[in-house]
Parts: structure tokens; sequence; C-alpha cells
């Protein structure tokens, strides 16, 4: 007989793999994507193209040079490339975009031990690193449809600046589900992002919790702040951070209990930067901050184990 | 307090949805005609080692005693063909520990020993004793005596009959259910007389309709019950329903606490085959000496349930089948979430063995692991509430203390969290490394 393999059990997987569920989320991303297209043109996707391969040239080279694994296979930087450019305005220059690749990936994910090692979202820090440093050119906002009828070179306000500066809100309900607005490329559209967070919910690759929690947080604060709830939920970042960004296993805790502060925690500092921050959206700020609160979060809420509670045993 | 019949079973935390792969659950049991040979460990259950009572060239009948111990906990081994001893050696053990082992060349005639017949119960002194004597130990895998789990410490208002079966392939409880269920029935009225038990669950997984109406039927019909003290209870299928502790969650809603066993909150949790073989026994007297025996996997060619004498030669049983169909990379004994992988297959089939799967190729591959992404899979799918990844690292930085405050003693190795890992991650492996960390570090919990 041929010598016969001998390892520790489980003999058998369930064929899940990271390379299928960061596959699963580009798929998720999609609607979201035509969406920019059919919004900002084809100066969207120009973009897209840009940050993704930025991001995975990041990955190939820098694990290259850390003389790492090649990991540009398990997909992971694809999605940070997407997420990022979902994030920026769609007259941003390609090479403060790149820069934005770099950062994510370089500074953020491989300088920590890549994937799985980062403390915070790459896309999202990369995105608040470009803030800081090019705050002008981020917050240039192109109105939707604008490259139809030649407008792509004049710049609009977001519902949400309009928000803060109480001008006149002039944006139904319906503009705002279908993204009818000025914003970051992958942002506005909330049909596209609720239907590509279905998809992952669907397919297993998040749990509702987090995206659930996030909402009804943010829901529940506007309502009592005397706003209307329907646009805080619509406006800005919130469906992409929701379902995207905040669900980011790497950097959200890993039990449920834990999931449930943590995006507490999101849609709280949410509202809070929005309603007294100076800034008009806190999305970004909030999800990393509590991405960084991860460590403490699951210090309380990590399971006991079976038979440890109080209660165990006979009654 | 008023003990209730659930009519659906508790909640239970975690697992994971394993293929069934239950091809084997309807064609009847194959009986294996007697081998040339059989080996038989002294070591076949948790507890001290028999020693032989044989020496070579004695001569052997088919359930005669040839070993035994005068430890509590330990069962006596009997000859399973009769023959002649042609040796008596070490051999290695799938675990890795050597045994006394004798060898037992069959003489052709399976003459049963003379002196066997059936125990004469009085009193339940006599039937700790007979079942002592039986040499039954926990045929769902544990080898855990029976003698000694039926003298628990405490009362027992609730026998669990397990009948889960949640292992992908294995379908020998399945097949000794539908085959032998007047056994089980008598079994498990044996053990409720014996300990003045007042609710008797058969736990069943909700992927066996057939053993399910079969049992519910039996019991219902049966004179010994006019108080329908005798249920069945369809499980959820989901792996692993059949672990003690999951078991006792489901069927009572009653948690065991750590370091303790299920006694300790009034249950008796019984292996379906193990109270078949016990009703079998008392009416006929024959110990422990055959066991059926799933053999399947894709180099399997005729994959069915087997009665093979303990001791037979796991290669012998294949012969019988017509051989591997294709050539063998990985030989379990046991089911994939829980076998031991062995070196090769004349090694013999032990008393707790349910199964036996010969993967090929492609189905001994097992993927490379990648880095951990933090997706929380482990800790969704642990059904003892533990954060395996975290385990892992711990384990990696061999920090004892906190591998014991994170509970790493109460992991019973289910393999839910590998099985869904989607980096791959040697979870279980590193689990058990970790575990021996603590042991040498002479931890308990």
């Amino acid at each position: 007989m041929e010598k016969l393999i001998v390892s520790s059990s489980p003999h058998i997987r369930s064929g899940a793999s990271t390379q299928r569920i960061m596959l699963d989320v580009i798929i998720a991303l999609c609607p979201a994507l035509v969406a920019s297209f059919v919004f900002f043109g084809p100066r969207a996707l120009v973009l897209v193209a840009v940050t993704v391969l930025s991001c995975v040239l990041s990955e190939y080279i820098s694990r290259r040079v850390m003389k790492r694994k090649n990991t540009v296979s398990d997909l992971s930087c694809v999605v940070t490339g997407i997420l990022l450019a979902f994030n920026l305005p769609v007259s941003l220059h390609p090479l403060m975009a790149v820069f934005g690749g770099v950062v994510a990936i370089v500074v953020v994910k491989q300088m920590f031990g890549g994937i799985g090692q980062n403390f915070v979202n790459p896309a999202l820090t990369a995105r608040i690193i470009l803030m800081n440093s090019f705050p002008a050119d981020m917050s240039n906002w192109t109105p939707a449809f604008g490259w139809l009828n030649g407008a792509d070179a004049t710049t609009t306000a977001t519902p949400l600046a309009v928000l803060k500066q109480g001008g006149e809100f002039s944006f139904s309900y319906l503009d705002l589900f279908l993204g009818n607005t000025g914003g970051c490329l992958g942002e506005t559209c909330a049909l596209a992002l609720i239907i590509g967070g279905i998809y992952l919910i669907a397919r297993r690759v998040i749990s509702p919790v987090i995206p659930v929690t996030y909402l009804a947080t943010v829901a529940v604060i506007s309502l009592v702040a005397g706003r209307d709830p329907l646009v805080d939920l619509l406006v800005g970042g919130v469906m992409i951070g929701a379902f995207f960004m905040a669900p980011d296993y790497t950097t959200s805790p890993i039990s449920r209990n834990g999931r449930i502060i943590y995006a507490v925690g999101c849609g709280l500092f949410t509202m809070l930067i929005r309603m007294f921050a100076s800034l008009p959206e806190g999305v970004s700020y909030s999800i990393v901050l509590m991405n960084i609160l991860v460590p403490l979060i699951e210090r309380v809420s990590l399971p006991k184990p079976f038979g440890s509670r109080k209660g165990d045993g006979l009654k | 307090m008023e003990l209730t019949f659930p009519k659906k079973p508790f909640r239970t935390h975690g697992g994971a949805r394993v293929p069934h792969h239950k091809n084997t659950s309807q064609i009847p049991t194959a009986v294996l005609p007697t081998p040339k040979q059989v080996v038989i460990p002294m070591q076949q259950h948790i507890g001290a080692p028999c020693k032989p009572l044989v020496k070579k060239g004695d001569h052997v009948y088919l359930g005669q005693k040839i070993g035994d111990s005068d430890a509590f906990v330990s069962a006596p081994i009997h000859a399973s063909i009769s023959g002649t001893v042609s040796a008596v050696q070490q051999i290695m053990l799938p675990g890795g520990q050597m045994s006394d082992t004798v060898v037992i060349d069959s003489d052709g005639l399976m003459e049963a020993d003379p002196s066997i017949q059936p125990p004469v119960i009085n009193n339940y002194e006599d039937f700790l004793a007979a079942v002592r004597a039986s040499g039954l130990v926990g045929l769902g895998g544990a080898g855990f005596p029976a003698h000694v789990k039926l003298k628990p410490a405490g009362k027992i208002d609730t026998l669990i009959v397990n009948a889960a079966e949640c292992e992908p392939y294995v379908t020998a409880d399945h097949r000794g259910a539908l085959e032998d269920a007047g056994a089980v029935l008598d079994g498990v009225h044996a053990v409720k007389k014996m300990l003045g038990i007042e609710r008797v669950l058969i736990g069943v997984e909700g992927n066996k309709p057939d053993v399910i109406k079969l049992l519910s039927k039996q019991a219902k019909d049966d004179s010994r019950d006019p108080n329908h003290q005798v249920r069945v209870l369809t499980l959820k299928t989901r792996y692993p329903q059949g672990a003690e502790k999951v078991l006792v969650e489901a069927c009572t809603g009653r948690r065991v606490p750590t370091g303790k066993l299920p006694a300790d909150v009034g249950c008796l949790v019984m292996n379906i085959t193990s109270i078949a073989f016990l009703g079998n026994y008392l009416r006929t007297g024959m110990p422990l000496v055959q066991k059926r025996v799933t053999f399947d996997g894709g180099a399997i060619a005729n994959a069915k349930n087997v009665m093979v004498p303990i001791g037979t030669r796991i290669g012998d049983v294949v012969e019988f089948l017509g051989g591997y169909a294709k050539p063998p990379k990985k030989i379990l004994m046991g089911g994939p979430m829980m076998g031991i992988a062995l070196t090769d297959d004349s090694l013999p089939v032990l008393k707790q063995n349910n199964a036996i799967l010969a993967f090929d190729e492609q189905q001994a591959k097992l993927p490379e692991p990648t880095a951990c992404i933090r997706c929380g899979r482990c800790v969704q799918s642990c059904p003892m509430l533990l954060v395996p990844t975290l385990l892992e690292q711990y384990t990696e930085q061999k920090n004892v203390e906190e591998l014991q405050k994170r509970g790493i003693m109460t992991c019973m190795e289910c393999g839910s969290c590998a099985f869904n890992c989607p980096a791959n991650r040697r979870l279980v492996h590193s689990i058990r490394l970790g575990k021996s960390y603590v042991k040498k570090a002479g931890g308990k919990r």
C-alpha cells in the first residue's frame, strides 16, 4: 500500500475561501459600480480602474519587497481599490487616487502584516488621509448626470452639506434613494448598495448584525434629535458604511455581542459628527474610531465558555 | 420538578452544516465471513488497559474472556472468534499508544464458549456486574466503560439515547436502529428500570425519518411503558448534535457546567448501539465481540455497513467488500470530522469503532492555510462558545494562562471551527497542541 496521509481532524472542509469571500464582495459592489457610471459617467470607471490598479500593484510590490508570499490572488486588494474609489469624488485627479491606493495598501495594510492584521479600514483611512491632504479636491462634488449635459466641470453641494449649512433642502426621497445627487462615486445610490448588502447577507458573507444595528442606531438618534431619519439614512456614506465598511472582518469585533456594541458606536459617532462637528459627514471617522476601539470591545464581549456562566447546571 | 417531554429540541449554539454523505443508510448490513485471524488489543476503552489472560498456543472460544483488569474504570476483552492464540504482542494503536494484543488464528468454527448464558439479574448490583462482564463500552466512539457510567453519583431523571449520528458518512447507528429496534427498547427498559428513570428521550437527527418513524411506533406500542415515558425527539440536523453536552442541552435545556458530567445535571447519555447491545446481551449473555461498522469513502468499491468480529483487520473487510476502487490516500477510523487518520489498513476494528472511511486522492487533499481574516466563523460555529482563532494565537505564543482563561480544555475537538474556516487554519490541531501545553504546565479546568 502507498503511504497514507496522516493529519489532524477534521478531514473535510466547507469549501469556503478568502478568495471566494472577496469575490462575493466584488460582486456585491457591482450594482453600485453601475450606478456610479450612470450618475457620473465614464470618469467614474476610470477612477475605479486607477485605484484598483494602484492597490493591486502596491500589494504585489510591497509583498515582494518584504519577501513574503504574494497575496494578490486573495482579491482583498481589489476590494480595497473599489471601496476607495467609491469614497472619492469623481473629479479627483487620478494621481491623488493612486496615492490613496498606496496609502491604503502599503501603509495601512501591509506595514501591519497584511490581510487580517490591519487595525483600521484601509480604504477609509486612505480617504481620511486624502481629505486632509487635498481638502479642496476631496470636496469638489460634480452633479449627478453632469457628464451628460456638459456640466461635469461644475460643482454642486451634497445633500449633507446643504443640511449642514442650512440651505434649502430640495432633494426628494426618491432622488436620495436612487442616488440622483452629488457625492462620492459609490455612496450616493442607496438602492444599489442595499442590493449588494442583501447579496452579502444571503451568501452569508456578512451577518446582518452590524448593518442592521448601525442603521437602526442612526435612525433612532436622528428621530430623537428631531431630524428626518429617512434623510439621515439615505444621505452620505451611511449605506456604504453599514454594508461594506463597518462589517469589514479584520477591523470589526469577532463575536455577535461585540458587533452590536461596535455598530451602535458607529451609528452614535456618525450622528454626533453630523449634528455637532464642523464636518458635514461623519461616517468615515466614526467607523475608523470604532475600528480603533475593537480590542477594547473584544475585552468585554467575547463569549464565555460553555458551562462557565452563572446559572449553568441544574436549576 | 415535573418532567416534560419537549416537542422540539432546545436551542444549542453553533455547529456546522456538514454534508451528509449517508450513502449507506438504505443498504442492509452485510455479515463478514469469519476472518482467518483477529488482532485484539487489550486497550479498547478509556481507563486501565486489560492484562491478557491467555498465552500463545491456548485454545479460545468465541466470547471467552481473554483480558481483564482489577481497576474499576476498565472493561474486559473477549475473543471474537474461536481458535488458537498465535501470539501475544505489542502493537501501536491509532492514538499512538502501545497496547498488549492477543492474536487469534481462527479454527473456522465460531464455537461459542459453553459457559455463556443469559445473566441472572435480581438487583442493581447484579445488573452492574453483568454490564461489566459484557465488556460494554460507549460505542459512540468515546469507549467509556458502561458499568462506570451506569453507576452515577447523583440522581438521574433522564436517559438520553444518542441516535443523532451527526458525523458525515457514518450510518452504523442508523442501520442498527432499523435492524435491531426491538433490542434498543429492551436496553432502554432495562436501564430505565434499574436506575428508576422517569423520562427517556431518544434523540435522532431529522435526516433519519425512517428511524424516527420506527422507534416512535415501537416506543408507543410497548406494553412495558403504559405512561409513555419513552419518546423519540427529532433533533435539528446540524453537526455536532450528537456531542454529549450539546445533546443534553438540546434534549433538556440543561447546560453541563465546566468540568462536570451529564450526570451532574441528572442526565445519562448512552449511544443507541450501546443500548441495543445491552438489550441483546441481557437476553443471550453473549459479550461484546462484534460491531457494525460503516465502510465508505471514495476509495471503497462497495460502501456498506458490515458486521465484523472485533479485531478484524481493516484490510480484510475491504477485501470482502471487493477491494479498493481507487488507491486510498487517507484511511480514517471514525467520521471525517473527528476520526483518526490511520497509518495503514492492517490495524484492527475496535469496540468503539463505528466507521472506516477510505478517502481517495481528491478527498484526502486539504487546502493550504492562509492568513486569518477575523471573519468570526469559528466563533459562530463553536458549540462550546470558545474563540478558536484566539486559542490558536495563544497556542503559538505558548500562553498557558490565557489558554486556560479562554477555556481551551472545554474544547471537544468537534472540528466545526476548522470546517468552516475560509482561511483553512488548522484550528483543531493548534488547540490540541495548546491543550498539551496546559497539561504540561499542570493546569486543570
